[in-house]
């Protein structure tokens, strides 16, 4: 086992840690994560965890990245082996010269372990059945211990772990002595017993600003606080569960009247999904904001209701935190794979709005939107976040809003303006836009009063048959999916340091690792122009880049290239000028691939680098 | 099915309730439904249980799945808003608006095959989860629209037109909502208006899941003999356990009952529904009784119609909730949005 060539490196590295789950290392790993970003340096964990309660393999991804990279790397330079199950396939994919920390308590035999790694054993088992009697605090202890081990290794501070520990503990003092007392049982090993620090360090740094650290899930929660959401209807299902559970913590916090502790939102959880995209449905048509968070299998179930609401026209606010498919598929891992299922869902000639939320910041600040643009439109918006930013904290901007913001209700008229004798035809498009005037049951006596139904209807939304009026309806509905493209939130164009040809279109969870594929790839003398959509329907400065370059690489987590088809169907795009950049093992991307792809792709097409060109 | 507008011609006589609105306010457009439909006879009742209750029109909701019952909404409060859903899923959506607005009385409207077929989950759990609406079914035990098919409601045993015979075990809905948790449940029978009215009143004044099974011929499919849902075997086979009146509290009471006859049930809102018992066992206050009743009779071929059951004390979903008074759709922005300084705060914490 040799310490030569062994990484060296700063505030810029990946530790894994491999752990069972259901043994309590998720929340040592995150408090690990936390006081590495308390020194300031940007920290990115990823929870790879199975469909499983207690038992099976789990790991707990940590990006250090000083540069503020905050996708996923890919490899790993320190492996926390605690594993035994997986500890083959851990070992094998530690970088060359990279380091293990593992429980060496048993012996293992020198063919377990690799030449070009430095091995860092720790009797961890042995401390803790020599310190505690408890099973349950041997096993507890056992993490909070490698934690203090590897803040001796990585050169951290160990009085502002100790104080992340009280922090966290606040009000709990007997657990703050107790860990406090695991960590230096973890630290005073390291320090006496291996040589400290090792090549990996932690430096204080401030790369982390004012940023918080959030998982995506929370902030859609948030997020429909924030944009008005009184009814939440919901199934249980990974990874969208904690959506709905932060929306009720918010709700006990933001919205109980504080004189009658009576609640200002009803929560309600559903039999099914079906049930659960009802109540949201029947809530909207009564004049309430309302949503449910639901993944691919729920939005499958959920599909003629879609469709009832696009054609009736009621508002309507969809989490779809995106996991592996098709099918159950991977419950606990990530893809971007529910685009067209969404864009196109219910029979019939159907068509939604789509939001992609690059971040927990976005998560908060498009589910907000959401809720105004559903109104505005009248008809279902989805908002597709995946289980990597849904599930995973991330550091992002603060979350901002403004106070002088009021909810756009859309066009809903009024019991005066009904009284008045305003022209009501609830499906009349009176403005050009497509978007009909609605009331709200119980707003007038006599007036503006109509049956809401899937059926066809004419403007004034009695029932027909008549082709006329199916035609008239439908057109008013494609002219309305028009005005859609204006509302929803425009693209952002990055544009490469010199002029390119070719251009690249992500969306969602890609963005970190799209940010830095760019990075990547100027060093290597390619320049590349990035777009990232936000919307469905796509806005026309989307069509407008593609034409602009030779070539666009659409990089997206699906098989099947869900975006790409979006572009060529809604776009006219010619298919040979969109190249397909597909990643879809579950994981997240990351900026190897994609850099790696579109340099690959660029050598194939034996293209010359635009700089070489420029220079000529 | 079209869409006729009724001829405006009103009688200046006609009778009109404390509100000022004539029977005619509380109609809408003409059925579309087969000459001799028994829903046409309920939503006769409705109409006539809202124009007794002084219920303002437009402040009533009317849903509905799909099926000749689920047209029906169409037929009757025509200034109310309605909403024709997908099949089997109105309980969902009429649970959603209510949540969204609960001063309105909300009234659902469903068939055998919407609720007790497609829609039988659905059924179930607005039950248990305590909706305050009026829940019909208008039970036909086939499927109209698709021409005759067998629903989940009808008999084992009992002959369609055709001739086949039904083999499958049937599901009682009125037993169902019993089991479920629903505080007010009846059954009754479309020929029998002076039954249903009432019953339906009841129901329309309850708080919580008020649940009527209403027994209602298909002319066209099932009112032929080996059929149990025909006119005829209802009429021979009604075995009703009480008579409803619905008693106001602003209404005189002039009627005069022989000594334990009569049983007076007073609802949460003041209104007193008064049962002139039928059958001098039945306690319509024993959940537990009145499904081993329906249980028994069933066993005989006998149809137990009246009200079944009634808990006035019931809790309803807004209250399981804890929901505010104001409706949650009527609560503006600054009730709904905690603004830029609680972000602050929530800011630092994610530090």
């Amino acid at each position: 086992m040799s310490t030569t060539n062994a990484i060296q490196s700063s505030n810029d590295f990946v530790i894994k840690f491999a752990n069972v789950n259901g043994s309590g290392s998720a929340s040592a790993n995150e408090l690990f994560a936390r006081a590495i970003m308390r020194m300031g340096v940007p920290v990115a964990p990823r929870n790879i965890f199975p469909s499983n309660i207690q038992g099976m393999p789990t790991w707990y991804e940590m990006r250090v990245s000083a540069a503020g990279w905050l996708g996923r790397r890919g490899g790993c330079d320190l492996m926390v082996a605690m594993n035994p199950q997986t500890w083959d396939r851990d070992i094998a994919e530690i970088e060359p010269g990279g380091y293990l920390v593992y429980d060496s308590t048993k012996s293992l035999p020198r063919s377990r372990f690799r030449e070009d790694i430095t091995v860092l054993g720790i009797p961890l088992t042995e401390i803790c059945n020599r310190e505690y009697t408890d099973p349950r605090q041997r096993q507890l202890f056992k993490n909070i211990m490698y934690v203090g081990a590897l803040t001796a290794l990585l050169d951290m501070d160990f009085a502002s772990v100790e104080k992340l520990i009280a922090d966290q503990y606040r009000g709990k003092d007997k657990l703050i002595g107790a860990n406090v007392n695991a960590l230096k049982l973890g630290y005073d090993h390291a320090k006496a017993n291996l040589s400290c620090p090792i090549g990996l360090r932690v430096e204080r740094s401030n790369g982390v600003g004012d940023k918080i650290f959030v998982n995506g899930n929370d902030a859609c929660g948030l997020g429909a606080v924030y944009g008005g959401a009184t009814v939440a209807a919901w199934y249980p299902i990974t990874p969208s569960t904690s959506v709905i559970e932060a929306f009720s913590s918010y709700c006990r916090k933001y919205r109980t009247d504080p004189d009658n502790g009576m609640a200002r939102y009803a929560v309600v959880q559903a039999e099914d999904e079906l049930a659960s995209i009802g109540m949201v449905i029947g809530a909207a048509w009564n004049g309430s904001r309302a949503f449910t968070a639901t993944s691919g299998p729920g939005i499958s179930l959920m599909q003629e209701f879609f469709g009832l609401a696009y054609f009736a026209e009621v508002p309507a606010v969809i989490f779809d935190v995106q996991r592996g498919g098709p099918s159950t598929g991977m419950p606990t891992r990530t893809q971007q794979s529910d685009l067209i299922s969404c864009a196109y869902a219910s029979h019939g000639d159907t068509k939604h709005v789509l939001l992609f939320p690059e971040d927990p910041y976005e998560c908060f600040t498009l589910g907000a939107q959401a809720f105004d643009l559903a109104d505005r439109l009248q008809t279902p918006v989805f908002v597709l976040l995946d289980l990597d930013i849904g599930m995973n904290d991330r550091l992002c901007q603060p979350f901002d809003w403004d106070d002088q913001r009021r909810y756009d209700r859309g066009k809903v008229m009024s019991e005066a303006e009904l009284e008045a004798g305003k022209n009501f035809g609830r499906y009349l498009d009176v403005d050009g836009d497509g978007i009909p005037w609605r009331t709200i049951p119980g707003a007038h006596p006599t007036k503006g009063a109509f049956f809401s139904r899937g059926t066809t209807r004419n403007a004034y939304a009695k029932y027909s048959e008549a082709g006329t009026d199916y035609v008239y309806n439908m057109e008013r509905l494609r002219r309305k999916f028009e005005t859609a493209k204006k509302l929803v939130p425009a693209p952002i164009l990055n544009r490469a340091s010199q002029p390119s040809r070719f251009g690249a279109i992500y969306y969602g969870s890609t963005s970190a690792a799209m940010a830095e594929a760019s990075a990547l790839l100027e060093g290597q003398g390619i320049h590349v122009n990035t777009l990232r959509v936000r919307g469905f329907p796509f806005a026309d400065e989307v069509i407008d880049f593609i034409d602009e370059h030779d070539h666009v690489f659409v990089v997206e987590q699906n098989e099947s290239g869900q975006l790409r088809m979006l572009l060529m169907t809604e776009g006219q795009v010619d298919p040979k000028r969109l190249v397909r950049v597909l990643h879809y093992d579950g994981t997240p991307i990351t900026a190897r691939f994609i850099s790696g792809k579109i340099a690959g792709a660029l050598s194939e097409h034996k293209v010359t680098p635009i700089r070489k060109q420029v220079a000529s | 099915m079209t869409y006729l507008a009724k001829p405006k011609l009103l009688r200046a006589d006609a009778p009109r309730n404390t509100l000022g609105y004539t029977r005619r306010d509380y109609e809408g457009a003409i059925s579309t439904l087969c000459a001799g439909c028994g829903h046409d006879s309920i939503s006769a009742a409705i109409v006539q249980a809202c124009f007794d209750l002084d219920i303002e029109p437009h402040r009533v909701a009317k849903l509905s799945g799909i099926g000749c019952s689920s047209k029906t909404p169409d037929y009757f409060l025509g200034a109310s808003h309605g909403f024709n859903t997908t099949h089997g899923r109105m309980p969902s959506v009429l649970t959603g608006a209510a949540l969204a607005n609960r001063d309105l009385t909300y009234m659902g409207i469903s068939g055998d095959g919407d609720s007790a077929s497609i829609g039988i989950g659905q059924f179930a759990h607005a039950m248990r989860r305590g909706v305050n609406m009026t829940y019909i079914v208008e039970n036909n035990g086939v499927y109209g629209l698709t021409k005759g098919q067998f629903s989940a409601t009808a008999d084992k045993g009992s002959k369609s037109k055709r001739g086949v015979v039904n083999s499958d075990t049937p599901i009682d809905l009125a037993a169902l909502a019993l089991q479920l948790g629903a505080s007010y449940v009846a059954r009754s029978f479309s020929g029998d208006k002076e039954q249903l009215i009432p019953l339906i009143k009841g129901a329309l004044r309850h708080r919580g899941p008020a649940f009527i099974d209403v027994i209602s011929p298909c002319v066209t499919f099932n009112n032929h003999a080996g059929s149990t849902k025909s006119y005829d075997y209802v009429r021979e086979h009604n075995d009703a356990v009480n008579r409803l009146d619905v008693i106001l509290p602003r209404d005189q009471i002039s009627a005069s009952y022989a000594p334990g006859e009569l049983r007076r049930i007073v609802q949460h809102d003041g209104s007193v529904l008064h049962l002139r018992k039928l059958d001098k066992d039945y306690d319509p206050s024993d959940r537990v009784g009145a499904m081993n009743h329906l249980q028994e009779r069933h066993a005989l071929g006998e149809i137990v119609t009246g009200l079944l059951y009634v808990d006035t004390g019931a809790e309803d979903l807004h209250r399981h909730l804890n929901t505010v008074e104001k409706p949650l759709n009527q609560l503006g922005d600054a009730y709904l949005c905690p603004g830029s300084k609680a972000l602050d705060a929530l800011n630092a914490s994610l530090r």
